[in-house]
């Protein structure tokens, strides 16, 4: 009796230790990047031009721009495919397709980001002999497709099949089943799972390497070289200047707060993922 | 019946329901047996014995309707088992009629001991052995689920109605040869008459014997419009 | 006869559900389905809307008749018999996205029928003698009703279509006694203008609410008769074994 209740205390004390042991890496980044980055925000650092080497002040507005521009872009390529192929694959997906569509989401979502930055030059900037937003956009679509596609099914599996009974016995088509019925009520959870791929491409530097290149001037064209935050934080990084390393932190802190702000947002979602109607 | 119920405690209950019904019966078989020996051998100790054995023929009718009761409230009886119960809960009230009609027979016996006796009326045995005969068999195709040992006895009834009027007008005479034997005829009438009536009652529990075998109900055929 | 059924062999796969079925159903009567647990009474109302075709790999043979006319004939198309035949399950499915008042319309909504249907929705709510208990909060989750309730909405969004056969596969086995007598009493109600085949596990509730009743066995019709005899004097032995309890 006594030992049961000894080893239980032990037991707990030592979860808690490793959680605290995986908390500290986690809260020293943030703080590092809050310290470090914090200082550099102003509201120049959003709406402002790089600017050149030795002078001070300017910002990284054409990176936040290029990179909100970039993700836009990848969602409207990536998401009606991912999600897509997820509706397939649960409601189609038990033959021999399924399989084959799921595999491929499978070592597609193994590969390396910067493959697939490769793949998208290959795709997009050779034939267009010019890098671009449009190049980085597809980069990004695809590393979102597998994801999203095995979410996707995931949660629309998830809809008891009492609904779908429901309304096929109503009279209604199975197409219009499938989005009407099934496919709106697995949305709460699909738009959570679109928001954190969202954040994850977000994220991504190795494909807009080759892809989207960088800019220092603001772009508004698909079909031009676009700066993106990451890229900006890479080049900031790896130079020699005390000034650039301070915007990267900088950079970096924006960054971190847009990919928090979409977790939040996604998780809020996610709360309510049955949520009432209206 | 090979099969058994799914919950035995119901199996059971069902047995005992079969097992008080025909404690029951003996007993008004019984009852009747002592009425009509106090009548021959004008014992009316016998007689008193018979107003003894329909105290407890009652109690039993009580604890059968209960049982009955129970059953349906909380069983749900359904088919076979639904008719066994709607039987028993008609066939008892017979019963207890046909222990009531003992009783008024062992008080015939009784106040006719009180006179010298009549000349022996034999059809009045043989119409007491008929009408016993009757309710044995009635009983016994209730054990068996016999219908067509039932329908025997709906059959015989006629005999049973046939015996009856013979002896009627055999005490008719009786009254016209000697009014001093009017009251004691008279008697013997209503003793007749109540041994006809037991006839009857046994013939209800034939016909609900055949509804509960067949699930079929016999009953006035002409009133029902059938046949 | 508004149901013929004829010859009827369902199959799941290798298993063999249904086993030359043939019963009819007059307009205007419940049927009831009683049976053990894997019977086929399911798939058997499931056979009557066309939706047991659906699960892969089954597959029927054999006819059946609505108003006589095959469902299996060419041309006919088993969406547009799903409205004339409508179903309501075992356990209560709104669709949890909509409100009180959308599930009702559903069959029109997600066929494409807009506009406003408040009076299909009063009238569909009040043969499901919902409408009291809703008619102030319309417009509220289908899912803040209580089982019962939620299962009455399942009936008026079904009726909403304006069925002429309606199957119900165990609708009140989830529910407490009072919401189950409401269903009864419903069933009874809807006698009027509608056929009912329901599949029930309550045999009393099968002796309450139908006019015949089907007793299947392993996939067998093992007997067919007005719902007083089979629960008073069945003619074959497996019926009496079930309806008295003897079984397994």
């Amino acid at each position: 009796m006594k030992r049961r209740r000894l080893v239980n205390h032990l037991m707990t004390a030592l979860c808690g230790f490793g959680l605290l042991l995986a908390l500290i890496p986690l809260g020293s980044i943030l703080w590092l990047v809050i310290s470090r980055g914090a200082p550099a925000l102003n509201l120049d650092f959003f709406t402002q031009l790089p600017a050149p080497v030795g002078e001070t002040g300017g910002g990284v507005g054409n990176a936040i721009l290029g990179t909100l521009s970039m993700v836009g872009i990848g969602c409207i390529l990536g998401v009606p495919v991912g999600v897509g192929a997820g509706v397939f694959l649960a409601e189609r997906g038990n033959g021999r397709t399924g399989d084959a569509v799921r595999f491929t989401a499978e070592v597609l979502s193994g590969v390396p980001s910067i493959v697939v930055g490769i793949v998208a030059y290959g795709l997009v900037v050779l034939p267009m002999h010019r890098f671009s937003a449009l190049a980085g956009g597809v980069a990004l679509a695809v590393l979102m497709i597998p994801a999203l596609a095995r979410s996707t099914e995931e949660l629309v599996r998830l809809v008891p099949g009492s609904l779908r009974e429901a309304s096929l016995a109503l009279g209604v088509p199975q197409w219009r089943t499938s989005l009407r019925v099934v496919l709106r009520t697995a949305l709460g959870g699909i738009v959570t799972a679109v928001l954190l791929s969202i954040a994850r491409a977000a994220g991504e530097t190795a494909p807009l390497l080759f892809t989207a290149l960088n800019n220092q001037y603001w772009n508004f064209k698909a079909d031009q070289p676009t700066a993106s935050l990451t890229v900006q934080i890479y080049n900031y990084a790896v130079s020699p200047y005390q000034d650039w390393h301070q915007k990267a932190w900088g950079a970096a802190l924006v960054l971190l707060l847009l990919v928090g702000a979409l977790s939040l947002i996604a998780k809020a979602l996610a709360r309510n993922r049955f949520g009432t109607a209206r | 019946m090979t099969k058994v119920h799914t919950d035995k405690s119901y199996d059971k209950e069902l047995d005992e329901l079969r097992a008080k019904l025909l404690t029951l019966g003996g007993k008004v078989e019984n009852e009747i047996a002592l009425s009509m020996r106090a009548l021959a051998e004008r014992d009316s100790k016998v007689a008193e014995e018979v107003l003894d054995a329909d105290r407890e023929v009652n109690r039993l009718e009580v604890i059968v309707d209960e049982t009955c009761r129970r059953l349906l409230a909380l069983r749900q009886p359904a088919a076979s088992d639904l008719r066994l119960i709607t039987t028993a809960l008609k066939v008892v009230v017979d019963l207890e009629r046909i222990g009531d009609l003992a009783v008024n027979i062992a008080q015939r016996a009784i106040d006719l001991n009180q006179s010298p006796p009549l000349r022996p009326v034999h059809d009045l045995q043989k119409l007491a052995e008929l009408c016993q005969k009757q309710l044995r068999a009635a009983l016994d195709s209730f054990v068996d689920g016999d219908a067509a040992r039932a329908e025997t006895v709906i059959k015989d009834d006629d005999l049973v109605d046939a015996l009856y009027h013979n002896l009627f007008n055999e005490l008719l005479g009786l009254m016209m040869e000697d009014s001093r034997n009017i009251r004691r005829a008279n008697s013997l009438m209503f003793v007749a008459k109540h041994l006809e009536r037991l006839g009857d009652h046994a013939t209800n529990v034939a016909e609900m014997v055949i509804y509960m075998v067949r699930g079929t109900d016999v009953r006035h055929p002409h009133s029902r419009g059938l046949k | 006869m508004k149901i013929e059924v004829r010859g009827l062999d369902a199959y799941f796969r290798s298993t063999h559900a249904l086993r030359s079925v043939s019963l009819g159903v007059p307009a205007n009567t419940v049927l009831a389905i009683i049976g053990p647990s894997g019977c086929g009474k399911s798939t058997f109302v499931r056979c009557i809307n066309r939706m047991h075709e659906l699960v892969p790999g089954a597959r029927q043979t054999g006819q059946i008749f609505v108003d006589g006319k095959d469902l299996h004939a060419r041309g006919v198309d088993p969406v547009d018999l799903r409205r004339r035949v409508g179903m309501v399950f075992q356990r209560p499915n709104p669709f949890p996205t909509m409100s009180i008042y959308d599930n009702v319309v559903a069959g029109l909504r997600l066929n494409g029928i807009g506009g406003d249907h408040a009076e299909l929705v009063e009238k569909s709510l009040r043969q499901a003698a919902l409408w009291d208990e809703v008619k102030d909060r319309l417009h509220t989750s289908a899912l803040s009703l209580s089982g019962g309730q939620q299962q009455r909405l399942c009936i008026a969004r079904a009726l909403a279509i304006g069925p002429e056969v309606m199957l119900m596969d165990e609708p009140a086995s989830a529910l407490d006694p009072i919401a189950t007598a409401k269903i009864e009493e419903l069933i009874r109600e809807l006698r009027q203008q509608l056929t009912i085949v329901i599949v029930t596990h309550n045999m009393q509730q099968a002796a309450r609410v139908s006019d015949h009743t089907a007793f299947f066995y392993m996939g067998e019709l093992i007997e067919h008769g007005e719902t007083e005899q089979i629960f008073t004097n069945p003619r074959e032995p497996r019926t009496e074994d079930y309806v008295t309890g003897k079984f397994g």
